[in-house]
């Protein structure tokens, strides 16, 4: 990608002076979570840190807006849009409805073109998975595609745990990966840098960068170009995640901007595809679906610059080894939930993180997990629901459902139709059900308890709002309450609150009534 | 018509102004217009902040106040709030099948399949867009985004204000970017609604509108709360209480904090 706004992320803690990097450097460093699904605080108080980031808050601002503009002119001129997210959403319920069947048809159709498929429930077994094809393969240096399923399993420090450097090979990620940091959006993992900052790390982390290396975006770029073709020429392993994997074939899909992916995929001698159990689909058409749906929706492009597609291994040509790696780390639990399931339907385009308000105003990192925006918001939680997920008693990732006004911008944007704003408030219902009977007191549930039994009976409603009305007189001369004790004081920190009228409207009613509609 | 209005709980308790106006201006237009005193509150509180089996009871009783609509005993139920249409009708049926009260959710869709928003009954129902109105101010209009992306209202809204006599009708930037309110999100997530408010705020005050006015006094009450802290000098009128305004009985502009009042502000009003 060529979007290099934005400002230091966030979340950043001292730096531990990592190897040939210096403490005092201006981004600092972020170690790497344990749980790229699962780090940092709740929602609120990671976006409370983020918002006072003005320059970040400008810069994703713009960031954001330009490729909303971009994608809205190019999803404009297709005439049968509606008729293709209707059919990616249709192609994608059958995947779900018939995943173990087309699973099996896939692994059969990969074997039979001379591909090696594994499982992997979770992260460690697809960790394990990966490493051990690089070990055998004499590898200490792996080069990688962009990826978020391996960016979910947190397969980078894993190798380098075992003595294996992996190298991001996309240029944004290859920034995020430089500067130890965190990505902050699905598909500009680096949106939250500007360039000046991108030649910092260039110079103090790539080792190779011209030493009068200046940050104007083609020098970067060229930069990083010189850098990472000496990695493709030596590297024996690939690693790449796909955007589909088709069942009837056992082809795989890979598309991209930079042509990195396509030097990835057709270079090393070994190539490792690590895929969620998701990303399927039927049949060798529905492609022709999904690659219009695709690069319009993610980086508003008619068509983008790379589509790989490979099958098995052919001799002679490109890798002659084969693996791919099917990782469920979640999934089936996700498929098991008849409305949360539609999460799983998501094909990683990042349209709905680029028309979400709160997204744009907070950035990637406040979500706290490698899926950040609404369809993080959604599959986050679900992905770990088995350790906490959307209990809010004692997990930071049940205050994700809660990061949305539900204002419906994520469902009209996405390609293939996930009611995102309806599966926030069934992610809301779930907590709310896992957490009953767990605190003693809990003010919001006393309180909804109580507006419970007024809002369903019209004659107390109609008490309790003639009550109000004796708050009349709060608001002065003016009418407006501006100092309230909690919780409304966080109303009244930015807003003020209008006092309760001296007469209800069904007050008003019962006389305009009376009157016979002359009052 | 015989059209039942649900005036919805937080204009019945905070801004009785709307359902006013919305008795006023459909009466005007020769209708009759009956208040179920039953009802108190559509649920989408406790719906959207998760606390389904505390919004049954509430579904229940906004379902089976307006049920004899379904029986023809009156044409339509009215709303004069996109948010509250829009849990009538996409979460109320939802909310009781899950509470496996199946006959519920039945008698909700019969009702919801009845229930219009104030544009729509307008608009769609009645067939108007010119109602006779007449408001002589310089307004705004922000399209809130339960109206927008969950009713589909389109310019409804818009083009029932363009036919008022006398509007300077002033294009608001940004339009239909949420202004963070969301509901109980506004407290949740307090510094994020902030954030968005400020940014609303901001294009409200750039169209130098004396009124700002939406479909929804929610919405209203959260833009109108920051317009106010910042004394900006706009006031917040629901679209009904524009519609209603008319030279023999007109609207009057509503009370704005300002850091400064514009000298000729109060005295058009009077006339």
């Amino acid at each position: 990608m060529s979007t290099f706004l934005g400002l230091p992320g966030l979340r950043r803690r001292e730096a531990t002076s990592p190897e040939g990097g210096d403490p005092t450097e201006p981004w600092g460093a972020v170690p790497h979570p344990d749980e790229p699904l699962r780090w940092g605080e709740s929602f609120p108080a990671a976006a409370k840190h983020t918002l006072k980031n003005e320059q970040l808050r400008r810069n994703l601002g713009h960031a954001t807006a330009t490729i909303r503009a971009k994608r809205a002119a190019v999803v404009d001129e297709v005439p049968d849009w509606e008729a293709l997210r209707d059919t990616g959403s249709a192609v994608k319920e059958q995947v779900m409805a018939q995943l173990p069947d087309l699973l099996a048809q896939l692994e059969e159709n990969v074997t039979a073109r001379g591909g090696v498929v594994h499982w992997a429930r979770d992260a460690a077994e697809a960790n394990r998975i990966v490493t051990e094809i690089a070990r055998a393969r004499g590898a200490d240096e792996v080069v990688k595609v962009k990826s978020m399923a391996t960016q979910e399993i947190g397969l980078n420090e894993h190798l380098a745990d075992e003595g294996i450097a992996a190298i991001e090979t996309d240029l944004a990620e290859l920034i995020v990966q430089l500067a130890d940091d965190m990505p902050s959006h699905i598909l500009v993992p680096a949106i939250h840098r500007n360039r000046a900052e991108i030649r910092d790390i260039f110079l103090a982390r790539m080792g190779d960068a011209p030493p009068d290396l200046s940050d104007v975006p083609r020098e970067l770029a060229m930069a990083a170009r010189a850098h990472l073709r000496r990695k493709f020429l030596s590297a024996k392993v690939a690693v790449s995640g796909a955007n589909f994997g088709v069942a009837d074939t056992g082809t795989l899909a890979v598309v991209e901007s930079e042509g990195n992916g396509r030097m990835c995929l057709t270079l090393p001698e070994t190539l490792v595809t690590v895929m969620g159990i998701e990303k399927l689909i039927p049949t060798y058409t529905d492609l022709e679906v999904f690659l219009q749906l695709l690069p319009r929706s993610s980086t508003g492009e008619r068509m983008n610059p790379y589509t790989s597609l490979w099958t098995g291994v052919t001799p002679g040509d490109g890798p002659q080894e084969f693996h791919l790696v099917l990782l469920d780390n979640g999934r089936t639990d996700v498929l098991a939930d008849s409305v949360g399931r539609a999460a799983l339907h998501c094909i990683r385009c990042s349209a709905c993180l680029n028309v979400c308000p709160v997204y744009e105003r907070v950035g990637g990192h406040a979500y706290g997990s490698v899926y950040p925006g609404p369809i993080g918001a959604i599959l986050t939680p679900q992905l770990t629901a088995s350790t906490g997920g959307v209990s809010g008693a004692d997990d930071v990732n049940a205050s994700l459902p809660y990061a949305s006004t539900l204002c419906g911008a994520c469902y009209d944007v996405c390609p293939v139709k996930i009611d995102i704003p309806s599966i926030l408030v069934d992610l809301r219902a779930r907590e709310v059900d896992a957490d009953r009977g767990k605190h003693k007191v809990d003010p919001w549930k006393a309180a909804m308890k109580a507006a419970s039994w007024v809002m369903s009976d019209g004659g107390r409603f109609g008490l309790a709002g003639r009550a109000a009305t004796l708050g009349h007189g709060l608001g002065g001369r003016d009418g407006v309450i501006s100092k309230a004790p909690p919780p409304v004081s966080a109303w009244t920190r930015e807003r003020d609150l209008p006092a309760p009228p001296d007469e209800t409207f069904r007050q008003w009613m019962a006389e305009h009534e009376k009157d016979g509609g002359e009052r | 018509m015989r059209i039942a209005l649900a005036a919805t709980c937080i204009a019945d308790t905070m801004f009785p102004g709307a359902p006013r106006a919305t008795v006023r201006l459909l009466e005007r237009l020769g209708h009759d217009v009956v208040f179920p005193r039953g009802q108190a509150c559509c649920g989408q509180m406790h719906v959207n902040t998760g606390y389904f089996d505390e919004a049954v009871p509430v579904v229940r009783n906004h379902v089976e106040t307006f049920a004899p609509v379904a029986d023809g005993e009156w044409d339509a139920v009215v709303v004069p709030s996109g948010s509250c249409t829009g849990s009538i009708r996409h979460q109320q049926a939802m909310v009781c099948r899950r509470a496996g009260l199946d006959d519920l959710a039945t008698t909700a869709e019969a009702v919801s399949a009845r229930t219009y928003e104030l544009s729509e009954l307008l608009v769609d129902v009645l067939g108007l867009t010119d109602v006779g109105a007449w408001f002589p101010h310089r307004v705004t209009y922000h399209p809130t985004c339960h109206s927008l992306r969950m009713l589909r209202v389109g310019d409804k809204p818009l083009r029932l204000l363009r036919a008022v006599a006398g509007i300077d009708l002033v294009e608001l930037p940004g339009a239909e970017s949420c202004c963070g309110f969301g509901g109980t999100f506004a407290l949740k997530n307090a510094d994020t609604s902030g954030a968005m408010l400020a940014d609303k705020t901001a294009n409200v005050r750039a169209t130098e509108a004396e009124v700002l006015t939406a479909g929804d006094y929610s919405c209203l009450m959260h833009i109108g709360g920051g317009l106010s802290r910042q004394r900006a000098g706009v006031g917040t009128l629901h679209l009904a209480e524009i519609l209603a305004s008319t030279r023999e009985e007109p609207t009057e502009l509503p009370p704005a904090r300002a850091a400064r009042q514009p000298a000729d502000r109060r005295t058009e009003v009077a006339r």
